[in-house]
C-alpha cells in the first residue's frame, strides 16, 4: 500500500483512554467478586470498555454529542509519512500526544484504531539505562540493557569495547554499579543506547537528563546518526536541538497532527502560538518556586516598552526581561542575571544585573522586580531563549538557576532604523546591532586607472 | 551510506483483536534477553549475603528439619514405611522451587513495571523468567537431595531416567499460575496477599508432608487434579523407587498443561493492556 521508500507510514492513529472508569473500577478482588456477583453483564462491560472503545464512533466527525463525556483522544488521527533517512521532531505542549504517539510506535502500547507500518528495525530510547540494575556490574549492566534495548549477545559482544571506551569507566567496569557515581552510570546507559544501530531510531526527551556536557555528547551523537543515513524520530521540548538535528518537525496538538514541515517554520508557529516555550512564567505557591533558603523566584517575563507582556517584539525595539524574585532572609549580596540564547542553542550573552543602587549592596527582605533591557536593533531575527539565575555573594551560591524558562521571537523588519536597511537578503549573526558607520571625503580627485598601462608612481 | 530498503523487516501496528497465539518467533529473537534476566535474578538474589548460595541449601534443610520434628516425630504421620525426613526431603526440595517461582512470577510484571512502559519487548519474558532462575537454586539443592539419599543408603532404580520430566512437569505449574496471577496481578494488587495463603493452601492439599496414600480412594482423582500432587508422587516414586502411580499423576498433568495454555492466552490478551491500566 506504500512505496519501498518509507521508514514509517501512520495512518489515522488513535489512542482514547478512558478517565473517570478507573476509579470504578475495582481495586480490591473482594470488592470486583461481590459486584461482578450483583450485576456481571455491567461489570463486564466496565471492565472491557477500560480498553475497547465499540461506543466512540469513529472518525473526525464525531459530534459532542454522540461522543461519550468519559474519553480521552491521546491521539486523534495521526497520520503521516516518513522517509528513510529523515530526522523529524515532534513538538507539542505536553499533554498533546507526542509521547503517546512514540508509544505506539515502539510497540509498548497499542493503538485504539489505525494503523502503522514500519519498515526497518526499530530502537526506541525512551530513557536511558532502561533496566539498570545496582547489584550488577557495569559489564553486566551493559549486556542487560543491551539486550532489552533490543541488540543480541553478539552484537554486545562486537560493541563491547567501544561501549566501554565511549563510557570512560573501563576502570570500574566489574565493580557493581551502585558503587558508581550517578554521573558515571549515566554514562555508561548513554554509551549502550549511542552503539545501537537500528535503522529507525526513536528517542524520546533523552536530552532533557544529564548536565550540558552530557547534553552535547548525546547531540553529536544524534548528529552521526543522521549523517549515517538513519531515520530518527525525536520528541523534544528542547527547540533549540530541534530546530539543529531535524530536517522536519510535526507540531502535535490535543492529540493532532496539526502541522508538518520544515522545522524553522513548525517552530516558530509552535513558539507564536500560546502554546510553545511561553514568554511568561509564574510561580503562585512559595513552595513550589524555584530558589533556596535565601530567594525564591516567583515570575519572570519579556516586557515590551510601554510594560505589557508581550512574546514578539520588532528588530527596531526595546525589549525588557523582567525578573520578581522574593527575598526571604535579608543581608546578602544577590547577583541576578540573565543568559541568552538563541533557536541553534548557541549562548550569545550573559548579563549581570549591576544596578548601582543595589550591586553589591544586601538585600532586605522583600519583593523585588529587576529588569534588563536590551537594546533595539541589537538581537537579530528569530527565537531567543532566556535562562534566568540568582546567585548570593560571597561565597557564590546558586539560589536559582532556570535554563531556557522563556522565549520570545524577535519579529524581521526593513527600512529606515533597522540593521538590514532595505537590503532583503541575508542577514546571517547572531546579534543584529545597528552599527555606526562614517564615511568621510578624503579627495576629490582620484588617480585615474589605464586600461593596459599602469600609470607609473 | 543509504541503507537498503529491500531485505528490511516489516512490521504492522494495529489495533488488537480477540485471542492471539504466542509468537514464538518474537521469542526466540529476544532469547538474548531472556537469558541476561535469568542471569540478573539468579545474580542479585544472594547479592550482598555472606552464605550467598548456601542458603539455596540452608532454607529447604531448614524446613525439612522443622517438618520431621512436628510430622514425623511428634505426629506421627504414616509415610509408607519410608523415614520421614527422607520421605519430606524429596517432596520439599521441589516444593521450594515451585513455591518461589510461583511468587515472583506473580508479582513480575507489578514489580517491572518501571520497564514496561519504557521499551517493548515480549512480555511473557517477565512471568518465566522466575521459572529459569529459580532452576539454578533447585539444582543447587538437589546437593542435599543427593547427601540425604546416600545417607539412607537408597538404592537407585530405573524409574530415576523418568526425573526429566517431572522437572518439566514441576516447571509447567509455576510457568501456568505465574502467568494468570502475574497478569491478574496488574488490575488486583490483592493477588500480592492472596499469594502467601495460595501458597499454604497447596502444601496443604498436596502430598508434601503426607502420603497421598492416606487419601480415601473415592475422593484420589478430584485430588489429583491439584497439580502439586503429581509432581509429588512423581518424584517420590521416581528417587525412591516402587511402581509409578500414573493415577495420581496423570489428572495433574493434564491440569498443569491446561494451566499453562491457558494462562498464556490470558497473558497474550492482558499484555496489550498492561501498560494502560498498571
Amino acid at each position: 500500500m506504500s512505496t519501498d521508500d518509507f521508514a514509517v507510514v501512520a495512518e489515522g492513529l488513535s489512542k482514547i483512554y478512558r478517565i473517570g472508569i478507573k476509579e470504578q473500577a475495582h481495586d480490591t478482588f473482594a470488592r470486583a467478586a461481590i459486584d461482578f456477583i450483583r450485576s456481571p453483564l455491567q461489570n463486564y462491560r466496565k471492565y472491557r470498555s477500560l480498553y475497547r472503545f465499540d461506543d466512540v464512533a469513529a472518525g473526525e466527525s464525531t459530534a459532542a454529542a454522540v461522543a461519550p463525556t468519559d474519553i480521552i483522544w491521546a491521539l486523534r488521527e495521526a497520520s503521516f509519512e516518513i522517509k528513510h533517512g529523515e530526522v523529524v521532531g515532534f513538538i507539542g505542549r505536553n499533554g498533546a500526544g507526542k509521547s503517546t504517539l512514540l508509544k505506539i510506535l515502539t510497540r509498548i502500547t497499542p493503538p485504539t484504531r489505525g494503523r502503522a507500518e514500519i519498515r526497518g528495525r526499530v530502537a526506541s530510547l525512551l530513557e536511558v539505562g532502561t533496566g539498570f540494575h545496582n547489584e550488577l556490574t557495569g559489564r553486566e549492566n551493559i549486556y542487560l540493557n543491551g539486550t532489552i534495548l533490543g541488540m543480541t549477545k553478539k552484537e554486545v559482544d562486537r560493541k563491547f569495547d567501544e561501549i566501554v571506551d565511549f563510557s570512560g569507566v573501563e576502570r570500574f567496569i566489574d565493580t557493581p554499579v551502585k558503587r558508581y557515581s550517578s554521573g558515571m552510570a549515566v554514562r555508561l546507559a548513554f554509551a549502550v543506547a549511542a552503539h545501537l544501530e537500528p535503522e529507525i531510531l526513536i528517542v524520546d526527551e533523552v536530552l532533557a537528563v544529564g548536565d550540558v556536557m552530557f547534553q552535547k555528547k548525546c547531540i553529536s551523537k544524534m548528529q552521526d546518526v543522521r549523517k549515517q543515513g538513519r531515520t530518527v524520530l525525536f520528541v523534544s521540548h528542547n527547540m533549540p536541538a530541534v530546530s539543529m538535528l531535524c530536517n522536519r518537525a510535526i507540531l502535535l496538538s490535543a492529540g493532532q497532527v496539526v502541522m508538518d514541515g520544515s522545522p524553522h517554520e513548525v517552530i516558530s508557529r509552535y513558539l507564536n502560538s500560546d502554546e510553545g516555550v511561553p514568554s511568561q512564567r509564574e510561580w503562585p505557591d512559595p513552595a513550589g518556586a524555584p530558589g533556596r533558603d535565601v530567594t525564591r523566584l516567583r515570575s519572570i517575563r519579556v516586557v515590551g516598552r510601554d510594560g505589557r507582556t508581550v512574546s514578539s517584539v520588532d528588530v527596531r525595539d526595546d525589549v525588557g526581561i523582567e525578573m520578581v524574585f522574593d527575598v526571604l532572609q535579608p543581608g546578602y549580596k544577590l547577583l541576578p542575571h540573565y543568559w541568552f540564547y538563541n533557536e541553534e542553542g548557541a549562548m550569545i550573552f550573559a548579563s549581570l544585573n549591576q544596578d548601582p543602587n543595589w550591586y553589591q549592596q544586601p538585600y532586605p527582605a522583600g519583593r523585588y522586580a529587576s529588569t534588563a533591557w536590551i537594546p533595539g536593533n541589537f538581537l537579530t531575527a528569530g527565537m531567543q531563549f532566556v535562562t534566568c539565575s540568582l546567585i548570593t555573594r560571597s561565597p557564590d551560591t546558586v539560589q536559582f538557576d532556570e535554563v531556557q524558562v522563556i522565549g520570545f521571537s524577535v519579529r524581521d523588519n526593513m527600512g529606515a532604523g533597522t540593521a538590514r536597511g532595505d537590503w532583503a537578503g541575508e542577514m546571517p549573526g547572531a546579534v543584529r546591532p545597528l552599527l555606526k558607520w562614517t564615511t568621510e571625503v578624503y579627495s576629490e580627485v582620484v588617480d585615474r586607472i589605464d586600461h593596459g598601462q599602469r600609470s607609473p608612481s | 551510506m543509504k541503507p537498503s530498503t529491500n531485505d528490511m523487516p516489516v512490521s504492522v501496528i494495529v489495533p488488537p483483536k480477540g485471542f492471539e497465539a504466542i509468537d514464538f518467533a518474537e521469542l526466540k529473537r529476544y532469547r538474548d534477553l531472556f537469558y541476561f534476566l535469568v542471569l540478573r535474578d539468579v545474580k542479585v538474589l544472594y547479592a550482598q549475603t555472606i552464605l550467598g548460595f548456601a542458603w539455596a541449601i540452608l532454607n529447604p534443610a531448614i524446613q525439612i528439619i522443622l517438618f520431621t520434628v512436628i510430622f514425623g516425630k511428634i505426629a506421627n504421620v504414616p509415610t509408607d514405611g519410608i523415614p520421614y525426613f527422607l520421605f519430606s526431603t524429596v517432596a520439599i526440595i521441589p516444593w521450594t522451587y515451585m513455591s518461589e517461582a510461583m511468587n515472583q512470577s506473580s508479582q513480575s510484571l507489578v514489580s517491572e513495571q518501571g520497564m514496561l512502559g519504557k521499551v517493548y519487548f515480549p512480555r511473557m519474558i517477565f512471568p518465566l523468567t522466575p521459572v529459569l532462575a529459580k532452576l539454578v537454586d533447585f539444582t543447587i539443592s538437589l546437593l542435599l537431595l543427593i547427601g540425604v539419599l546416600i545417607f539412607y543408603k537408597v538404592t537407585p532404580t530405573w524409574n530415576m531416567l523418568l526425573l526429566p520430566v517431572f522437572v518439566l512437569y514441576m516447571m509447567l505449574i509455576p510457568a501456568g499460575i505465574g502467568m494468570w496471577l502475574s497478569s491478574l496481578a496488574v488490575r488486583f494488587r490483592d493477588v500480592k496477599f492472596a499469594m502467601s495463603f495460595i501458597i499454604r493452601m497447596l502444601i496443604y492439599t498436596a502430598p508434601v508432608l503426607y502420603s497421598a496414600v492416606s487419601i480415601p480412594p473415592q475422593y484420589r482423582l478430584l485430588y489429583s487434579l491439584n497439580p502439586i500432587v503429581g509432581v509429588m508422587e512423581g518424584y517420590r516414586a521416581c528417587l525412591l523407587g516402587g511402581p509409578i502411580p500414573w493415577g495420581f499423576i496423570v489428572p495433574g498433568m493434564v491440569t498443569s498443561v491446561l494451566l499453562m495454555l491457558s494462562g498464556a492466552m490470558y497473558f497474550r490478551r492482558m499484555e496489550r493492556v498492561i501498560v494502560d491500566v498498571i
